[in-house]
């Protein structure tokens, strides 16, 4: 189990996109995450996983320069992230927050149409990439019938494409996720999961999305990054990962781990819960 | 506080919630967190003391009214007069007839806006749910002022009737309005037709006061909001409702904290909803409207008090209601005395004693944390 | 889907692909570009020729009715000076301030809104219209009545109610101010505000001599009684700097609206732009309530109106405020005319405008945010 992301060498090794610097984050004065350190290279795909309340959400937050870090610094490309115009930032770096409202009467049109905000001027409101990336969004995620639908109307797995499709349309190269599956069935998760999955493999995304089911992040992500209490406890492959000691030591979990029949990523069938 | 029934008023914030939470954790404020053993017989032990704590608050707030005034007597004297009814001297008269009426009638109306505070917040999940908003306050003024140009009523216990006539109608023409829509009422729609139909009133009010110099002459110094000058002849009237209110509070309380976890669930426990909201809407009816009919328009105590009384009895309402009750009656004492001191040998009515002491409160009470919602 | 779109000129690109939304059309002009939603535009031009049409009518009617060719020849500098006087000097500035104070209030309630997600977050509700009633109340009963010795003596009515409305306005802003503007805390604080001011007014009523009262009464219900250029100008400058400002900030709105994270997550710089709302929408508000007094509701109730009538996920900044302007200039001809006797302009626009949005409550489907 390495600490040092960058060690951890994946299929696309490419050049470091986004990274954490001895990042220490706070709200007010509760320290949620100390000293992390995390590198995420070009056309990645990582799932952050660990136990409720142990960082993983504000983590994110700071990663997407949503939450100033009290230490350290978040690497954008090289660039502190905090010194970057946050339109610049919005256009190389997409996120999705967990559960996002959108405002009542909001059609599915126009919900991905914002997704071109930070491409936008005052002048230049609606221009024929605009046009083409909203209409591609919407039809990489089959919401291109559903366009004319308000938001509040559509069930929760369509919710969810609908925001992936905003997301898409802000045509940025990395993605960040934040629980992308929360309150969906297991179909829908699924569902959710494969878009995300086909969007790194078609399209290049590199993709940070936090998940709560190790089953799921293990067999879409290709690299998982444990935490546990504000720090970075594993990195790597899910295979390196997931062991029965993490388990143990971060989910105060007894568990199995056997090789998952249809894709061969590993797979937690728990036993009990260690107190 | 499920997202689909989320109170509108209040904004629904996605990054609110932001230590990443498991589905567990209550999205509310952290001393709602899950009370392991011990923490919840801290909490009740909290809550036993903080209405013992507001008992006395009452009382001690109670003795200073009835002590303290334009002229101060002692509390020898006090208990004198109220004890021995022996030879009436002038300090037993005016404690008598004058202080005792109106520190009774600040405890009723005290109890009865804290708690229709507190039941307008619970069902309309509303942190804002002041009865003011719901059509009440613009009722009772339409009334008074329709009192005083039609029929020349000048007195506050002429008003009474009038006010509260019109507090009953602007409570059901806004939950009927309210409710109207396709959708059925939802705090917004309640919000709004509240709003629009308060406008409505206000609009003929005003009608009426820019065109009646003496009509404005009675209705600017109803509509302060005061204890003064109103004498036992008002509480007795307004007593029995207030009452009623009150009993009506306590049986809603149960229901209210079933209601809490969202209508569905309330279903699914067995709880009738429509009786629930309208014993809840009778209350809040009866026990604002009767407020505002013995003293004028009183705003900020049902808005401030619950949530103040919130941070230390969480959100149960069977303790919620009684303890509003009673923070609510020892404020608009201590309001009503403080108004007696300030600009002795004249008064500053209670109502504006309390906007301007309710509100900076308020205010620091919002800016310390985030409040924590119905 | 494409019926009403213009023919396509193709990009040449695999991906141009096209969408569009049924009653929208797609203008691009070099390097500009924009969508037109059509349902929008007829409701922005409806209410701006309803605008017109009322205050050509306006300036015919009224205790001298004057016919429409006269009103034309005074217009154009013809008419007798009775007429050029009435028309020129009495009723055009008068008619000028109300649809210039309804435009503003209109805008000031639609920033308000649509930022704090919430329908009753207007400059009526969230005190400071209540703040310019305090200082007019004050410049009313605490100057004159003494024999001239009055603390507020030489500050005019309109300056302290300028000065009312601007001081809420910032101790709103800056009491809201905890790393930037949440709408919640806003409306709540606002709330707090307005109950403040409300009790001074009130008390400051009570403290006046009764003939103050009821001077100070018609201005805080909101008139537009006696309005010449000398408040039409300073107006019409105030809302040249706020007007564009305020469509400024409508893009970013619209993402706003989204709530904190997405809108940052799409590039939007919040804190400057929280800030530049709120000052925007307490900047228009205080200049008409300077102007006109606090007319009420038109704040609350247009913009809601203009969402309803337009089917957009929020109130149009430009349809609010020219609905605004009609509402005003209408019930302005309303008082002159049809009424027995001639009541302050807020008495009607309450009284118009709240019916109206009870019907679109009764008949409307259920929106549970804005």
């Amino acid at each position: 189990m390495t600490l040092d992301a960058a060690t951890t060498t994946l299929p696309a090794s490419g050049t470091v996109r986004l990274a954490a610097e001895s990042v220490s984050l706070a709200y007010d004065d509760r320290v949620v995450v100390r000293d992390l350190d995390l590198q995420l290279t070009d056309g990645s795909f990582t799932a952050i996983v660990g136990p409720n309340g142990c960082g993983k959400s504000t983590l994110l937050r700071a990663l997407g320069r949503l939450l100033r870090p009290t230490e350290g610094r978040v690497l954008l490309d090289g660039r502190a992230i905090a010194r970057t115009p946050t339109r610049e930032v919005a256009r190389v770096l997409g996120l999705l927050p967990q559960a996002p409202v959108a405002p009542e009467g909001l059609t599915v049109g126009d919900l991905v149409a914002r997704g071109r905000h930070p491409h936008q001027s005052w002048l230049r409101q609606w221009s024929r990439d605009d046009e083409a990336a909203v209409a591609e969004a919407l039809r990489w995620t089959d919401m291109a019938d559903l366009a004319e639908r308000p938001v509040d109307e559509l069930s929760g797995g369509q919710r969810q494409r609908a925001w992936i499709s905003m997301a898409l349309a802000q045509g940025t190269d990395l993605l960040l996720l934040d629980e992308p599956t929360t309150y969906l069935d297991l179909s829908h998760q699924i569902d959710v999961l494969e878009l995300v999955a086909r969007l790194h493999a078609e399209r290049g995304r590199t993709v940070v999305v936090v998940l709560h089911d190790l089953n799921l992040a293990a067999r879409y992500a290709q690299r998982l990054v444990a935490m546990d209490d504000g720090a970075l406890v594993a990195s790597g492959t899910p295979e390196e990962v997931l062991t029965e000691q993490l388990l143990a030591d971060v989910f105060d979990l007894e568990a199995r781990i056997v090789p998952d029949p249809v894709a061969g990523t590993p797979m937690v069938v728990p036993v009990r819960r260690l107190r | 506080m499920s997202s689909t029934t989320e109170a509108v008023l209040r904004r629904q914030d996605p990054g609110g919630d932001r230590s990443d939470p498991g589905p567990d954790h209550h999205p509310v404020a952290g001393s709602r967190m899950t009370p392991g053993r011990g923490g919840l017989l801290r909490r009740r032990r909290t809550r036993l003391l903080g209405l013992l704590l507001l008992v006395g608050l009452v009382v001690v707030a109670a003795t200073l009214s009835i002590a303290i005034g334009s002229r101060s007597i002692g509390l020898g004297t006090v208990w004198e007069a109220l004890t021995d009814p022996g030879v009436p001297t002038e300090e037993s008269v005016i404690v008598r007839e004058l202080r005792v009426p109106r520190t009774v009638l600040g405890i009723m109306v005290g109890l009865a806006l804290g708690i229709a505070g507190a039941l307008a917040q619970g069902h309309t999940r509303n942190p804002l749910g002041d009865p003011g908003l719901l059509g009440v306050t613009a009722g009772a003024s339409l009334g008074v002022v329709l009192a005083i140009y039609l029929l020349g009523v000048g007195t506050p216990a002429g008003y009474v009737w009038f006010a509260f006539a019109g507090a009953l109608l602007g409570t059901v023409l806004v939950f009927t309005l309210g409710s109207a829509g396709r959708g059925g009422a939802t705090p917004v729609t309640l919000a709004l037709a509240g709003a629009a139909l308060s406008a409505l009133f206000y609009a003929l009010v005003r009608a009426i006061l820019v065109s009646d110099t003496d009509s404005l002459d009675a209705f600017r110094f109803w509509v302060v909001g005061a204890l003064s000058g109103r004498g036992a002849d008002v509480a007795w009237q307004v007593a029995p409702f207030i009452v009623v209110g009150l009993l009506l509070a306590l049986v809603n309380a149960p229901a209210l904290d079933l209601l809490g976890l969202g209508e569905d669930v309330a279903r699914g426990l067995g709880q009738r909803v429509w009786l629930a909201r309208l014993v809840g809407l009778a209350s809040v009816t009866l026990l604002c409207g009767a407020a505002t009919a013995a003293c004028g328009p009183i705003a900020f105590v049902g808005l401030v008090v619950p949530h103040v009384v919130r941070a230390f009895t969480g959100p149960a309402h069977r303790w919620l209601i009684p303890c509003s009750g009673l923070l609510g009656a020892a404020l608009l004492l201590v309001a009503d005395v403080i108004g007696r001191v300030v600009v002795r040998p004249g008064e500053l009515q209670v109502g504006i004693v309390l906007a301007l002491i309710g509100a900076p409160f308020f205010i620091a009470l919002i800016r310390r944390r985030r409040l924590a919602g119905p | 889907m494409t019926q009403l779109a213009r023919p396509a000129t193709r990009s040449g690109t695999a991906t141009a692909e096209r969408v569009r939304q049924p009653g929208e059309t797609v203008v691009r002009i070099g390097p500009a570009s924009g969508r037109v939603r059509w349902r929008h535009v007829a409701v922005t031009v409806g209410a701006a020729v309803v605008v017109v049409l009322l205050g050509a009518v306006s300036l015919g009617r009224g205790d001298f009715p004057i016919g429409l060719p006269d009103v034309l020849r005074t217009l154009v500098g013809l008419g007798e000076d009775t007429q050029q006087f009435i028309v020129l000097e009495l009723r055009a500035p008068r008619i000028v301030v109300g649809a210039l104070v309804g435009l503003a209030l209109g805008v000031a309630g639609a920033l308000f809104q649509t930022f704090a997600r919430n329908p009753l977050a207007s400059p009526d509700v969230l005190g400071i219209t209540q703040g310019a009633s305090v200082g007019a109340v004050a410049a009313i009963v605490l100057s004159g009545a003494t024999g001239g010795s009055g603390v507020l003596d030489g500050v005019g009515v309109p300056l302290a109610a300028l000065l009312g409305a601007l001081v809420t306005g910032l101790l709103l802003l800056v009491l809201t101010w905890r790393r930037g503007i949440d709408g919640y805390r806003l409306v709540l604080v606002g709330i707090a505000l307005w109950a403040m001011a409300a009790a001074l007014t009130d008390w400051l009523l009570t403290r006046a001599e009764i003939y103050q009262a009821a001077s100070a009464y018609v201005w805080i219900t909101g008139s537009l009684n006696a309005r010449s250029w000398d408040e039409a100008v300073p107006l019409l400058v105030f809302l040249a700097v706020l007007l564009p400002a305020a469509l400024a900030t409508s893009r970013a709105l619209g993402v706003i609206q989204f709530g904190d994270d997405t809108a940052r997550g799409l590039g939007v710089r919040l804190i400057p732009t929280q800030a530049a709302v709120v000052l925007v929408a307490v900047g228009l508000t205080a200049a008409a309530v300077a102007a006109a007094g606090p007319i009420a509701y038109v704040a609350l109730v247009v913009p809601q109106v203009a969402v309803r009538l337009t089917g957009g996920p929020r109130p149009p900044l430009l349809a609010s405020g020219l609905l605004g302007a009609a509402l005003v200039v209408g019930a302005d001809l309303l008082t002159r005319t049809v009424l027995p006797q001639a009541l302050p302009v807020g008495v009607l626009t309450a009284a118009v405008g709240a019916p109206y949005l009870l019907w679109l409550l009764v008949r409307g489907r259920r929106r549970s945010t804005l």
